[in-house]
């Protein structure tokens, strides 16, 4: 087996030092923490919609639904990002992170655990069951808003741990092409840093002082586009660590190079430039903006394909050249010669493979008109869970299976791998029956985001129930998964045997002119703040200048 | 900067597709007038009650077998909650909100749009089938969402 032989040779690099291992551990596990209480809200929301239980008195629906939106898409996501890029610049840049970078580190920490605590309790004591989306005029407690506003700033400060050693290393070696996961982490820092800007303002102007009581009304409208001008880039925050595994990762654990460092940087700016102008389509069904504005977000949002479509090139030129090099002939030969039993690319593979429907969906829903079919209905949530759930989800476990163990200088032993195949089987198989009942649903009408209902036994609502039901099941089988993932993760943290697992890097195959432009960051956020103010520009100063009366809070819940 | 010969004609295909898709797209939106619901007309979400022709929701006729249906939609229900039309009609909605956020949506129709406090939501479609056709809201509102509906009947 491909994988025991690699793990009994001495790993080809000096681990990472304790300082960096530690604060990247740090923020693994509180991801994982979050994750485990996230798996458990979707789990019995899954069995509430289904019609298989109901919950006691003291807690209801919607607030599982925030805990599991919170949890999952804001606090897991956040913190493994964060951990991961940090441990990859460790790794890539000599082994270690020096004195500034950990400092904004371990403040960039403390502050998101302040964050999501004070998250955490207002969800728990039910003032807060806005849902992640958080739409005003529901107004949550303002230590909601105050937490959310921690947790962002902590990853601005994150970001500038990264930015301070991405210096400090392009000063040691002037001249040089900075290595590539250290580019890829930059960009996506400086695509979030960014991209956050407008809900910071949004959640500071807006919603803390008017959920305090000192205005008296909110502008809906302007909340909502600061809200999109985020939301959207931040499904690319998810997706664009998990791309890093993909391009540099995953070719060193075949025993591959990577494909192209130019292109793969290329992608990246790419997916800088397009994550940003494009929030509208997200509300494309809504009044007050108007449709030539919403085609403008259309046409850039589509750009996107194009970065997609270089991954998917990549990642598969990878696999045939690697699998060809190992022998496999014929047309299909050398896919049988990757390494199928070993979890660390079994996982992130299978995770591409839900890519490709997650994509085709993707484009679906920001086509304008075609969305009136799906908007707010549960393909919308069937779409996210094969995209951030399951291709996102399954790259971040499978780097999990040999990040922790790297980092805590265990081994990756056998028996954990094939735990690791088992857990990855469960959950592609659980959120393959829970997405295709969700789409299936959605095209039907059933809405997202609410909670068991027959509409007075109206018989369209009557249709959904059996796939309610199915996607009960697949919600079962992701929590059983969810927790033999925790059981793994536990084992490779505490008690498997000491030992050396490898950080894996691929670097390309014969070294590569990689064209300078695409280090030359003022063009590039140049570019983005032209496009942004392309794409939002007229219409927020229409928003102000033109606004609807505002809103009085409103708790309904 | 080097791309393999593989990869260009690839790309060159992904793009071509998606410029295609894209002129669709406009042609459908602005030349066929299937744009997404884009309604900019305003109201005070606090005076919805006060404000004509909110103040009395309901159906009017506006021609041979055409409507205008104001409604409103608050936590939770919609108003009117009775209404009937003969088939082969067509309803222009006029939706507002006097409080949260809700969504507006008749599953098996292409009407689907959200209902923002402050603003006024327009939609067209034309009723050839009998049936009793749910109307329900598709956007967390609070406690009772999950109740929130009313039916059109097309007799």
């Amino acid at each position: 087996m491909v994988i025991a032989r690699k793990l009994d040779e001495a790993i080809p690099h000096t681990p990472i030092q304790r300082s960096a291992a530690t604060l990247s551990l740090a923020y693994v596990w509180v991801a994982y923490a979050a994750f485990g209480l996230a798996a458990l809200a979707g789990m019995l929301q899954g069995m509430v919609r289904g019609g298989i239980i109901e919950l006691p008195s003291w807690t209801n629906y919607y607030q599982i639904l925030t805990a599991h939106g919170v949890l999952m898409a804001l606090i897991f996501t956040t913190f493994f990002i964060v951990g991961f890029i940090f441990s990859g610049v460790a790794r890539t840049t000599g082994g270690s992170l020096h004195g500034a970078a950990l400092k904004f580190g371990w403040a960039g920490w403390i502050l998101m655990v302040t964050g999501t605590l004070m998250a955490v309790v207002t969800i728990v004591m039910n003032e807060a069951s806005v849902l992640y989306t958080f739409y005003a005029p529901l107004k949550a407690s303002p230590y909601f808003y105050i937490g959310s506003a921690l947790l962002v700033v902590g990853s601005w400060l994150a970001g500038f741990g990264v930015f301070a050693s991405y210096r400090k290393w392009k000063k040691e070696n002037p001249g040089k092409m900075s290595p590539l996961f250290v580019f890829m982490g930059v960009t996506t820092y400086v695509m979030w840093i960014i991209a956050t800007l407008p809900v910071a303002v949004e959640v500071l102007f807006q919603l803390i002082p008017w959920s305090l009581g000192l205005v008296p009304t909110i502008n809906i409208m302007l909340s909502r586009t600061l809200f999109w001008f985020f939301g959207h880039p931040l499904v690319y925050f998810w997706l664009m660590p998990a791309y890093m595994a993909w391009y540099v990762c995953i070719p060193r654990i075949i025993g591959g190079h990577v494909f192209s460092d130019s292109l793969s940087r290329l992608a990246f700016i790419c997916l800088l430039l397009f994550s940003i102008p494009v929030g509208f389509h997200h509300q494309l069904m809504e009044p007050g903006i108007s449709a030539g504005w919403k085609m403008i977000h259309v046409v850039l949002t589509l750009i996107v394909v194009i970065p997609s479509l270089m991954t998917a090139f990549s990642m598969f030129a990878v696999f045939e050249t690697t699998g060809r090099k190992k022998g496999g002939s014929g047309l299909f030969g050398w896919l049988k010669k990757l390494p199928w039993t070993d979890v660390r690319f079994f996982a992130p593979f299978v995770g591409m493979l839900f890519f490709i429907p997650g994509g085709a969906g993707g484009i679906i829903n920001a086509s304008n008109q075609i969305n009136a079919v799906i908007h707010n209905t549960i393909w919308v949530t069937g779409h996210f869970h094969i995209t951030v759930g399951a291709a996102v989800a399954l790259t971040f476990f499978g780097v999990s299976f040999w990040l922790i163990p790297a980092l805590t200088g265990r081994k990756l032993t056998k028996i954990a791998n094939r735990m690791g195949m088992v857990q990855t089987v469960f959950w592609a198989v659980g959120m393959f029956l829970m997405s295709l009942a969700m789409h299936t649903m959605g095209l039907q009408g059933a809405p997202r985001r609410t909670d068991y209902t027959t509409y007075m036994d109206h018989p369209t609502a009557l249709g959904w129930m059996d796939y309610q039901r199915v996607m009960a099941f697949g919600g079962g089988l992701l929590f059983v998964s969810a927790v033999l993932l925790i059981l793994i993760l536990l084992y490779l943290t505490f008690y498997a045997p000491k030992g050396n697992t490898e950080y894996p890097i691929a670097e390309t195959e014969t070294k590569q002119e990689v064209p300078r432009i695409l280090e030359r960051w003022p063009v590039w956020v140049g570019l983005v703040a032209f496009l942004i103010i392309l794409a939002y520009g007229y219409p927020i100063m229409e928003q102000i200048q033109h606004q609807a009366p505002g809103s009085p809070p409103f708790r309904t819940w | 900067m080097h791309l393999h010969r593989y990869e260009k004609i690839w790309l060159m295909l992904g793009a071509g597709g998606l410029a295609l898709f894209i002129v669709l797209l406009c042609v459908n939106a602005f030349a066929m007038g299937m744009a997404p619901p884009s309604n900019m007309e305003m109201i005070d979400p606090e005076k919805v009650m006060e404000t004509p022709p909110f103040d009395k929701p309901g159906l009017k006729q506006v021609g041979d077998k055409e409507y205008d249906a104001y409604m409103t939609a608050f936590a939770f229900g919609f108003s009117p909650t009775k209404m009937e039309v003969p088939a082969g009609s067509t309803i222009n909605f006029h939706v507002t909100s006097p409080d949260v956020v809700h969504g507006f949506q008749i599953p098996e129709t292409n009407i689907n749009f959200m209902v923002l406090p402050g603003h006024i939501s327009s939609a067209t479609h034309t009723f050839d089938k009998p049936g009793e056709y749910l109307i329900l809201c598709n956007e967390y509102c609070g406690a009772g969402h999950q109740v929130m509906a009313t039916t059109i009947i097309v007799k």
